[in-house]
């Protein structure tokens, strides 16, 4: 990667898609206040609004300054109250509302939107934090048609990115009240990874993953579908999709790994994960698979690191598994794997290796 | 801070994130499976912040965190403590 690739990789990380949208209610979802006597219906466009957001795969949330149970069961009575993953309804500052919502789905800040009516609320949000996108509630018939909440595709998994947040929700308020070690609860789950290599169906959710993915991602190289379909099918190259599912439902596609193959020597060129899996050991699963198949095969195993300020962890991940630095060009730096410690895959999670 | 300090700090850190798991000193926590990319961040971060050290790219080795009395020696080598147990 030269220094062109690189400042066209900064650029394109500024060019953040919106993930989650949240709303204010009194005069901005609904018309009128709710504890000043009542509301009078959606505004106009707002249901159309939220249910072209929902299709794209963009949660939606609420923070507002009300009494939780009425405003609650007034979501209910409209029939919306399912779009709304973790509402905030209380009466406290609504940027302490949106970072609660933020640590609840495990995306960063700045893919969040906030809409709200009132100028105050949003400068509040916008001071506090300001890598949130403030909106008046004016423009929401523009809203849609804005670059930040028109994601490249939309796939499969992104129609049903609700439901498996739902399907998280639910795991995380058990995993809060289990009783017994972290490795039992991981057990509870059923947890089955299956690893394979990338078929044609998979490339929309590829790309959309180079794309999304920021913090669990080695290097942050982001391919186009064309690009993707051609190491697909490149004797030079193997790329594997990895998916997940438990006994709560599947997490869907969650895993993507570009390998180069070169005669002696598999580069890993990327190696990303969904945050949705960041406690499940998927990468020192898949990790321990691309050991295991370069072994088998007998060459050595590299891979490629673009350390940023946000991809830490994967630094890590690929340090507390045997990986250490060979060398550094720029600021890319190259691992090799010491392939002679062999571990065996945690009991919890033992994969399924696909064709 | 000696040591054993040390060790009793680390102990008390991947006990609680481990849900109370009855974690020997010597078990390595990546071989077990006990270890996420997030319990690898938060041990590290837990290094940082309780020892008062910056953890460098070059220190983030297995060997410095694969178990509990690893972690300890490896936090009283940064600390200048010297001999260990």
């Amino acid at each position: 990667m030269n220094m062109e690739q690189a400042s066209a990789l900064e650029e394109e990380q500024r060019q953040r898609l919106v993930k989650c949208v949240v709303w204010d209610l009194d005069n901005t979802l609904w018309d009128g206040t709710l504890l000043e006597g009542g509301i009078k219906g959606l505004r106009p466009g707002v249901l159309a609004l939220m249910k072209t957001l929902d299709q794209r795969g963009i949660l939606q949330s609420i923070a507002s300054k009300n009494e939780h149970r009425p405003a609650l069961e007034q979501l209910q009575s409209l029939g919306i109250a399912e779009y709304f993953l973790c509402p905030q309804i209380n009466w406290g500052a609504k940027s302490a509302s949106i970072e609660r919502i933020a640590k609840a789905l495990n995306i960063g800040l700045d893919t969040f939107a906030f809409i709200d009516d009132q100028a105050f609320e949003r400068e509040e949000v916008a001071f506090s934090l300001p890598r949130v996108l403030c909106v008046d509630a004016n423009e929401l018939d523009s809203l849609a048609a804005r670059a930040e909440f028109i994601p490249r595709f939309i796939t499969e998994d992104s129609a049903r990115r609700r439901q498996m947040y739902m399907a998280d929700i639910k795991r995380n308020a058990v995993e809060e009240h289990f009783e017994g070690a972290q490795d039992s609860f991981l057990a509870s789950l059923k947890m089955k990874l299956r690893i394979g290599h990338a078929c044609e169906a998979d490339l929309k959710r590829a790309e959309e993953l180079t794309l999304r993915t920021n913090q669990l991602n080695t290097t942050g190289y982001t391919y186009s579908y064309d690009e993707l379909n051609a190491f697909r099918q490149s004797e030079g190259h193997h790329l594997l999709v990895a998916s997940l599912e438990d006994k709560y439902g599947t997490y869907g596609k969650i895993g993507l790994v570009l390998i180069a193959l070169e005669q002696d020597v598999w580069v890993i060129k990327l190696l990303l994960m969904s945050c949705r899996v960041m406690t499940r050991g998927v990468g020192t699963v898949l990790i321990n698979h691309l050991r295991n198949q370069a072994r088998e095969q007998g060459v050595r195993l590299l891979a490629e690191m673009l350390p940023n300020d946000r991809n830490r962890m994967m630094y890590m991940t690929y340090k507390f598994n045997h990986f250490s630095e060979l060398e550094k060009q720029g600021r890319l730096v190259i691992f090799e794997n010491d392939l002679s410690i062999t571990h065996d895959f945690p009991a919890y999670l033992i994969p399924e290796i696909g064709e | 801070m000696n040591f054993e300090e040390i060790a009793v700090k680390s102990h008390e850190f991947v006990s609680q994130y481990l849900n109370g798991a009855e974690v020997g000193r010597e078990v390595d926590l990546f071989a077990t499976g006990m270890v996420n990319s997030l319990f690898a961040m938060q041990l590290v971060l837990f290094v940082e912040r309780e020892f008062g050290f910056a953890v460098d790219n070059e220190d983030l080795d297995y060997d410095n965190f694969r178990s509990i009395n690893a972690i300890a020696d490896f936090a009283g080598r940064k600390l200048g403590l010297g001999a260990t147990a």
